[in-house]
């Protein structure tokens, strides 16, 4: 009872410790959330319009890979960013940076596949207008991705939720540094095993309250573009 | 706007199409000037709509050759093409007419001049920042005609764009058509409706089973139609 009492007063009173901790979780996620829709969208809006031999494969592929283990890709990106990795000169390991990296590898999936799957269907719809309005294979792309947007939009948050709660790859490639590299889920973890429980439950209550709020946003925004446009 | 290469005539020599093994066109040869409207009737599954989408360059014959102004390749110089459910992209009526004017080549700084004057054309001013997907069919169908018109055609196909509408609806869609049509524009349309025949067309192309049945004047082939599946359509008798 002591120890919820204690996590809700670390909340309320603004406790320093917990809110840096926070605030860069928040910042490592929302970063590998914006690269990955950098590279995820045109990648799976490409997928959707192309076509070629093996093609099946890489959607499958791509499916397949939204249910990436985080450990695994902490383990990859630390094999690729350790000292006698071949990304190892940059010396960024056990850095934010990695963290980023790490997170953006685990989410292009999901919003790849995701765009994918939501650019293909709508182009079985728009085909012939397009076809018929001589819109080019960019154009294309364009239309699709910027008309599907309240769609892509719940596929970023999916990408988000995925990032914000994983702890295995943020673990292995930033390796839960006091005051640099501890994210939430990763001090949860740690000061769960240190018994330290009011800090951990109360960083559990602000993860919950996170991904309880994408969720309505992303409930919230498919409510209001049906309202809206479609 | 584009290079100014006609889409005129619209020639197609001998085409066939099949899917599997299925004949959904036999052995058209059809030649299709500037002038006044062409209709193409037929009952359902004629190939009213597979034949426009040949004229359009959507698709290709299993076999002949279709030609637009001597060409053959089937770059979209200047026609546009009206489908019976034109699918609205999810914008404003604006937005939508914006979208084909960008398309066509039309300037950045005329748009905005050239999308109210389109908008004005089909009579949805007043709709103009109206989500498009919220119209009603009717009016849906209408900015699918500003779309369209927005390519500055001399080739408008238009497949049935009044078959889910209502007299009033119908009424509005056939005055732009007839508003193109003087403007110099060459319509063709599909229809399986006599009384549209009777407003609208100069000629018509009756096809059945996908083999050109009969083609002629509108007056001559309503009033001394030669093939008796002809005489059959032209009597309003079910012709199957």
């Amino acid at each position: 009872m002591s120890d919820q009492l204690g996590a809700w007063q670390l909340i309320l009173t603004g406790d320093a410790n917990l809110f840096a901790i926070v605030r860069l979780s928040l910042a490592v996620s929302l970063s590998a959330v914006a690269l990955a829709a950098i590279a995820g969208l045109p990648l799976g809006a490409l997928l959707a319009l192309t076509r070629f031999p093996g093609r099946s494969v890489l959607v499958v592929l791509l499916n397949a890979l939204m249910g990436l283990p985080p450990v695994v890709v902490g383990l990859a990106v630390y094999l690729l960013l350790s000292r006698s990795g071949p990304l190892g000169e940059l010396g960024i390991l056990f850095t934010p940076t990695a963290m980023v990296i790490a997170q953006t590898v685990l989410i292009v999936p999901i919003i790849a596949a995701l765009t994918r799957q939501t650019v293909e269907d709508l182009w079985v719809e728009y085909r012939d207008e397009l076809s018929a309005m001589d819109v080019g294979p960019a154009g294309r792309m364009i239309t699709l991705l910027w008309d599907a947007r309240f769609s892509l939009l719940t596929a970023l948050l999916a990408g988000f939720g995925r990032a914000a709660a994983e702890v295995g790859a943020v673990m292995i490639v930033g390796g839960n540094i006091d005051g640099f590299t501890r994210t939430m889920t990763t001090a949860i973890s740690l000061e769960t095993s240190k018994g330290n429980l009011p800090l951990a439950m109360g960083l559990g209550l602000v993860l919950v309250a996170i991904v309880l709020a994408i969720n309505a946003a992303a409930w919230g925004t498919r409510v209001w573009s049906d309202r809206q446009a479609n | 706007m584009r290079a100014p290469s006609s889409d005129l005539p619209l020639v197609l020599d001998d085409v066939s199409l099949q899917a599997g093994s299925t004949t959904i066109l036999k052995r058209l040869s059809l030649t299709i000037t500037a002038g006044a409207p062409t209709l193409i009737v037929g009952p359902n599954g004629a190939g009213k709509t597979s034949l426009l989408r040949l004229c359009m360059g959507l698709s290709a014959p299993t076999t002949g050759r279709v030609s637009w102004g001597g060409r053959t390749d089937t770059t979209l110089a200047r026609r546009a093409m009206l489908f019976q459910r034109p699918v609205m992209l999810r914008r404003t009526a604006a937005g939508n007419v914006g979208y084909a004017l960008a398309q066509a080549g039309s300037p950045r700084k005329a748009r905005a001049e050239r999308i109210a004057a389109l908008l004005d054309r089909v009579g949805l001013s007043e709709l103009a920042q109206r989500p498009a997907r919220r119209l009603s069919g009717g009016e849906q169908q209408r900015l699918a005609l500003a779309r369209a018109l927005a390519r500055d055609p001399e080739l408008l196909l238009l497949d049935e764009p009044t078959a889910n509408l209502d007299p009033a609806a119908t009424r509005s869609v056939e005055a732009i058509v007839l508003a193109a049509a003087q403007s110099g524009i060459k319509i063709v349309m599909a229809s399986h409706d006599l009384g549209q025949l009777r407003r609208l067309a100069g000629d018509v192309i009756f096809l059945i089973h996908g083999a050109l049945c009969e083609r002629g004047r509108t007056a001559d082939f309503l009033d001394r139609p030669t093939t008796p599946e002809a005489a059959a359509f032209v009597r309003g008798d079910l012709v199957i």
